[in-house]
């Protein structure tokens, strides 16, 4: 068993929260570099060219690389033999968030009653958290701030078994296409299959921890999501959907087993200001 | 180019879809809540607390100004959320509005109609576009906190015509000009 102290969880939530709405981490860097060279609209290049002009002025000031420093989402992933000391796990959190977004001159953009008075919260709290218990002694925190524009274009689906690899890749293209520019393209795309209803949401948000453009393990699925990534560039939306070659970065598919009447599927959208800082305690 | 905020309907004339256009002058924020207010004083015949006509409006939230920063990070939001506000405003004398992704069909057809342009700047190049904002001052709803409606001084704001007068679209266009057939 080994003592994990609520105080430095908080301080390292604070600490990423800032961290990740200025710096945009190395992969999705090189990647939209990548895209760069690969664009051929005049238009998209140009936008694609500001994109990282962008992230390059952002990291220099410490400035938010976008207005929109999002819901903020944490990913816990927590070794079964530690243990949680000196206060309330899920207070710390919050008040880590709290604090980050306060100190750090990020957005809040969280409101309560959410049908009807809409009051902000003043301090972007309360963030959403999904914890997974592994095996070991340690803690794993995943920050990502998920920006609205492409948070409100998730979409689920239950299909028909029969519809297949085909009814998931029409949904999927459909989803995007709708999206347009309201995303921020060029996106990751996140897919989730299988599991029931919430779990298949729940992994296309999770396929966006991936590095961009690391492939699934599994081959069947690593197959797929190349398939996806032609497809959906074919769309031909490009960078701010101003038409171009480069509409998504990556598309990350992750699988789950599903009851046999069932095929759900859900795609969860990340923006190219793709933002997520980690560390391990 | 460049232009010279206010918009006339002369310089409006001269613009196309896909134009990359630097914005020097005048610009006003206003976002959901400011919307609703204003749609509901011209229901009621009253007038808005700014003329608006001529004017450009943009779609924006920013953070928190730093110390020493004239405004915190400001790119723009997703416009649609605005479209059942958008075709009064054009109607008041509204010319240009600012923000990101598509517009829906009254939208559309209202630009046609009032001779107005709905430009997007680049979503999540919010330091980027900061950095064209010179001076902020609150002119209403100030009780609305982050969304009073705010007056920018702006030099070569960049921007891109997405929506022109003349009822062509950059989205839908660009996205057949770059659409591949894949088997």
């Amino acid at each position: 068993m080994r003592d994990i102290d609520c105080q430095t969880i908080k301080e390292t939530i604070a600490r990423l929260c800032q961290e990740a709405a200025s710096l945009l981490p190395e992969d999705v860097l090189q990647a939209l570099k990548q895209a760069r060279e690969k664009e051929e609209s005049p238009l998209g290049q140009q936008i694609l060219d500001q994109i990282l002009e962008n992230a390059e002025l952002a990291r220099k000031e410490m400035l938010p690389l976008c207005q929109d420093t999002g819901t903020t989402v944490v990913f816990l992933e927590l070794g079964q033999d530690s243990h949680i000391v000196g206060g309330d796990l899920n207070e710390c959190i919050k008040q880590g968030v709290s604090e980050g977004y306060t100190k750090g001159y990020l957005r809040k953009s969280i409101v309560d009653r959410p049908f009807s008075a809409r009051i902000n919260t003043q301090d972007n709290t309360p963030p959403v958290v999904h914890t997974e218990i592994v095996p070991g002694d340690k803690l794993r925190i995943q920050v990502m701030p998920k920006g609205g524009g492409c948070e409100n274009m998730t979409r689920l689906a239950i299909l028909l078994p029969a519809e297949g690899k085909k009814g998931v890749t029409d949904f999927v293209l459909r989803a995007v296409e709708e999206a347009g520019g309201n995303p921020c393209p060029p996106v990751i795309v996140g897919v989730g299959i299988g599991g029931t209803a919430e779990m298949a949401v729940s992994l296309a948000k999770k396929a966006l921890t991936r590095k961009v453009g690391q492939p699934s393990a599994d081959a069947e699925v690593a197959e797929l999501e190349g398939e996806l990534l032609e497809k959906v560039n074919a769309l031909g939306l490009g960078p701010q959907a101003v038409g171009g070659r480069i509409t998504a970065l990556a598309v990350h598919v992750e699988v789950h087993p599903t009851h046999i009447t069932s095929l759900p599927v859900a795609v969860n959208l990340q923006c190219h200001s793709a933002r997520l800082k980690e560390a391990v305690l | 180019m460049n232009i010279k905020l206010p918009l006339t309907d002369e310089s409006v004339e001269k613009l196309h879809a896909g134009d990359d256009v630097r914005f020097t002058g005048v610009i006003y924020t206003a976002r959901d809540a400011a919307h609703r207010r204003m749609v509901e004083t011209l229901d009621k015949g009253e007038s808005l607390p700014f003329d608006i006509r001529g004017q450009v409006i943009y779609y924006v939230g920013p953070t928190p100004a730093k110390p020493g920063q004239v405004i915190g990070s400001a790119g723009p939001t997703t416009s649609m959320r605005l479209d059942p506000y958008t075709p009064s405003l054009l109607a008041a004398g509204l010319k240009g509005i600012i923000g990101k992704g598509g517009r829906g069909p009254a939208v559309r057809e209202a630009l046609k109609q009032y001779k107005g342009v709905y430009f997007i700047a680049i979503g999540g190049a919010g330091a980027l576009l900061a950095r064209h904002i010179k001076k902020v001052d609150v002119v209403a709803y100030e009780d609305l906190g982050t969304e009073a409606v705010r007056r920018l001084e702006v030099e070569d704001f960049p921007v891109i015509v997405c929506n022109d007068i003349y009822g062509s679209d950059l989205l839908q266009e660009g996205k057949e000009r770059y659409k591949l057939a894949v088997t």
